[in-house]
């Protein structure tokens, strides 16, 4: 495994549920690769976009199924791994950070507690050690007074510390690639861009690949190196975010045109006009 | 005469020594026909103003007026004929067991609507829905629809203001752009005075002509689109929220 | 396409045209939902059974319930046509059985109407009002459920006599209290909603709003848990038969059945125990169904 290899290297995905009134693919022969840079993937509620990030982790309970062509983290074939490997993959390789800190975290167990039981899951450390360990990462997230922290439960903090918390808990063990579910949507917008440069310099000084997940277009663009955008379950554009202003596809265009801009005022904000078509055409490939 | 004039406004929760202040001494006017835009972060009371004066909030002080009517404990038939709104969340501001024909009857019954079935497919049309979606219950429509349904039951009385509370901060970006076109749209037609929530810059920009920003219950400065538009804050606290906002890359 | 065929295609719309329509496709599909689980089927299908039975009875007995043959006592199950044996009076165990569902089934229906329309206004306007009614209401409740059911029964066949109708009314009394809980639990959630919002900002005061927005949501709550109390009511009907408070001999209640058939359990089985196989069964089967029905009715929308 040298360091050229993707960190993800995914090739026709597809994520099926089995429903009673047939199959329903949320994901459809989705293909990219990431390396250590920052990927966003853009798309709207029924997209496939957190299916896609979950599939990474391998996160689906039946009835979903994942079907892949390829599916490697670091090279590692994850369709391919027993559940104890993938547990160890799963925030030592590989980490997940969702949307409200106020549902992914636990309530009933103390910030502390769930730091070191999150390092503890996948090094073996002593208790002492792990609490060094949680203070200063606790300390990178630039969260002051960390000791008095380790001791608050989730509900004692707010949203955006709760969300800084997170991440500190998803990045001790170290993983190579974070995948960050609408990190900010729950966040007021003074703090989202807090936690968003936070992510950054992390994901930086550390050279993971990080797949930032959002339905806000601009928000990545601003923050990504590269953009998928999805619908349908399928890929229809990707491109560098310097390049997005240039983008071609329709519904690129249309989401970027419906969203109201505070400097430039319209009468009336674009309707997306959806073409049937474009659910139909294959998935645009974004492996590099 | 103005639409709505708020004096000295003062709204608590809790008692004793839990007592929140979630509205601290606001006072703001909003002119007849006008789109007054409310801004700030989580926990700046800008919700809890409208709820305030559409009866929602029970402990309160202060002074309110609307179309000239003082407002008391309890609001009246005629203030709900002239007051309406619009809730944030799609997926609970519809009756789960009632279809769109019985919510939009109802209302109508309510403020004595003769012609129900009559104005039922004008309310649809003018809400950008067929007469197909009429008997259709809310697990059937989607978040757009269903705030446009809960649109129009706010029109179903033909108010004057409509009090509008983040309408659609829940809803996909491209649908969000449709029912942004369709409230333009109603205030023209219809000309309604609207007051609307958000803490989404952008959208306040594109609805509003005034916009007032609050934070922690408090009024920070009231400021016109246009000055908004140009960065123009007196308040740094604006100035902050004006530069965190995404802009757009085109 | 044929007649049942377009029907079903009428109802499975999505776009119903009217009032009618809409109604009729959500009671189908609720139909379909319930029809997917094996197991609620199995006890809507025992529970169909034993109803048609106690209907039928007169039918379907081979013997006379009452009718005494002190010849013919503690029979075999299949012995000289007696399709469950006799027992210790000789009387046809099967033909009991038949009538003794009349009587369970009567104590059902007669609780059903009580104890959940009591519960559920008391507990829709603790929860909507809010206040002193809601601490006077509840205490009231809170008194009602401190009563242990068959004490109570005990109670008042000493002051009233022994018969079904007091057993049914000592299970009414017992059986409110929790039904009010859940309907004003129901109710603080609901009466914080957007919809009831929006609709008292329409004019709609408390009466129309508890009976017309908030009875419907609960509704299904307490169907729930009717069907599931249902064994438990049974089963207390049978503890009181089976002391002596219910149904009074030679009255064919299965409890009291059971009763009987205790001395006799080491030699003749069958006295006690297919009585005890009725009792288990319709209990059984309510519990099923009731899984079954939260399936149903539980608005848990797949959005």
């Amino acid at each position: 495994m040298t360091d050229d290899a993707p960190l993800l290297d995914v090739e026709n995905l597809w994520v099926r549920f089995r429903t009673r009134t047939g199959m329903f693919d949320a994901v459809r022969g989705l293909s990219f690769t990431l390396g250590r840079e920052r990927l966003g993937i853009v798309g709207e509620s029924g997209s496939g976009k957190s299916m896609t990030g979950r599939a990474m982790l391998r996160l689906i309970r039946p009835p979903g199924m994942i079907e892949a062509d390829r599916l490697e983290v670091h090279g590692e074939d994850i369709l391919a791994l027993p559940e104890k490997r993938m547990r160890a993959l799963r925030g030592g390789r590989i980490s997940m950070i969702m949307q409200d800190p106020k549902f992914s975290l636990n309530p009933v167990m103390t910030v502390g507690q769930q730091l070191i039981e999150a390092l503890r899951a996948h090094e073996r450390v002593s208790p002492s050690v792990a609490r060094e360990r949680a203070l200063a990462t606790l300390d990178e997230v630039a969260i002051r007074e960390p000791e008095r922290v380790l001791g608050l439960y989730p509900h004692e903090v707010s949203g955006g510390m709760g969300q800084r918390i997170m991440i500190a808990m998803m990045l001790l063990p170290d993983p190579e690639i974070l995948v960050a579910d609408e990190p900010t949507s729950a966040l007021d917008v003074s703090v989202q861009l807090q936690v968003l440069e936070i992510i950054d310099k992390l994901v930086r000084d550390r050279g993971m690949g990080l797949m930032f997940i959002s339905h806000d277009l601009n928000l990545v663009a601003r923050f990504c190196d590269r953009i998928m955008i999805m619908y349908a379950g399928r890929i229809v554009e990707t491109c560098k975010a310097s390049d997005l202003a240039r983008a071609r596809h329709p519904y690129t265009l249309g989401l970027l045109n419906s969203v109201p801009d505070l400097e430039h005022p319209r009468d009336r904000l674009e309707v997306l006009q959806r073409d049937p078509a474009w659910r139909e055409a294959p998935s645009v490939s974004a492996r590099t | 005469m103005s639409a709505l004039e708020i004096e000295n406004l003062d709204v608590w929760f809790g008692t004793g020594a839990e007592r929140t202040r979630a509205v601290r001494d606001v006072s703001l006017s909003v002119a007849t026909g006008e789109s007054f835009g409310l801004v700030g972060e989580s926990g700046s009371g800008k919700s809890t103003i409208l709820r305030a004066v559409a009866g929602l909030v029970p402990t309160w002080s202060g002074r309110m007026t609307v179309a000239g009517e003082t407002l008391g404990k309890t609001r009246s038939k005629a203030f709900y004929s002239k007051v309406q709104m619009v809730f944030q969340d799609p997926y609970g501001s519809l009756h789960p067991r009632q279809t769109v024909d019985r919510v939009l009857s109802e209302a109508m019954q309510l403020h004595g609507v003769r012609d129900i079935d009559a104005r039922m497919g004008r309310l649809l049309d003018d809400v950008g829905l067929g007469a197909g979606f009429r008997f259709r219950f809310p697990h059937q429509l989607s978040g757009g629809q269903r705030q446009r349904v809960a649109i129009a039951r706010a029109l179903a009385c033909k108010p004057q203001i409509l009090l509008l509370d983040e309408p659609t901060s829940a809803l996909d970006v491209s649908v969000q752009a449709e029912i942004l076109n369709l409230l333009v749209d109603l205030r023209r037609e219809h000309g309604l005075t609207y007051v609307m929530v958000s803490h989404d810059l952008g959208i306040v920009g594109h609805l509003s002509e005034r916009i007032a920003v609050m934070k922690e219950g408090a009024l920070v400065e009231v400021l016109g689109v246009d000055e908004m538009r140009r960065l123009e804050a007196q308040s740094p606290y604006t100035r902050h929220l004006l530069e965190s906002s995404i802009r757009s890359i085109r | 396409m044929s007649t049942l065929q377009s029907v079903r295609h009428w109802l499975l719309t999505e776009e119903p045209t009217s009032r009618r329509q809409a109604r009729l496709a959500a009671w189908y599909k609720a139909w379909l939902t319930l029809r997917g689980n094996t197991l609620a089927m199995l006890g809507l299908a025992v529970l169909i059974f034993l109803i048609l039975a106690a209907i039928f009875a007169p039918l379907l007995a081979t013997h006379d319930p009452f009718a005494q043959d002190l010849g013919a006592r503690l029979l075999e199950p299949g012995e000289d046509g007696h399709i469950f044996g006799t027992d210790s009076l000789g009387r046809d165990i099967y033909s009991r059985l038949l009538y003794g569902a009349r009587i369970s089934l009567y104590i059902v229906a007669l609780v059903v109407m009580v104890a959940p329309l009591v519960g559920l206004i008391m507990g829709t306007v603790a929860g909507y009002a809010g206040g002193w009614l809601d601490v006077v209401l509840m205490r009231i409740t809170d008194i009602f459920l401190a009563f242990p059911r068959l004490i109570l029964a005990l109670a008042f066949v000493a002051a009233l006599g022994a018969g079904i109708e007091n057993a049914v009314l000592a299970i009414s009394l017992t059986a409110w209290p929790p039904y009010a809980r859940i309907a004003r639990a129901e109710t603080l959630t609901i009466r914080n909603s957007d919809y009831i919002h929006a609709i008292r900002l329409q004019g709609a005061g408390p009466l129309r709003i508890v009976t017309r927005h908030i009875w419907p949501l609960c509704i299904s709550s307490l169907v729930i848990r009717v069907t599931l109390d249902m064994a438990g009511i049974i089963l207390t009907a049978a503890g009181l038969g089976f002391l002596g408070l219910g149904a009074q001999p030679p009255s064919p209640e299965w409890g009291a059945m059971i009763s009987e058939g205790r001395q006799y359990i080491l030699d003749s089985w069958w006295v006690a125990t297919i009585p005890g196989l009725a009792i288990f069964s319709i209990s059984l089967a309510f519990n099923l169904l009731g899984d079954g029905l939260r399936d149903m009715l539980d608005p848990k929308e797949d959005t």
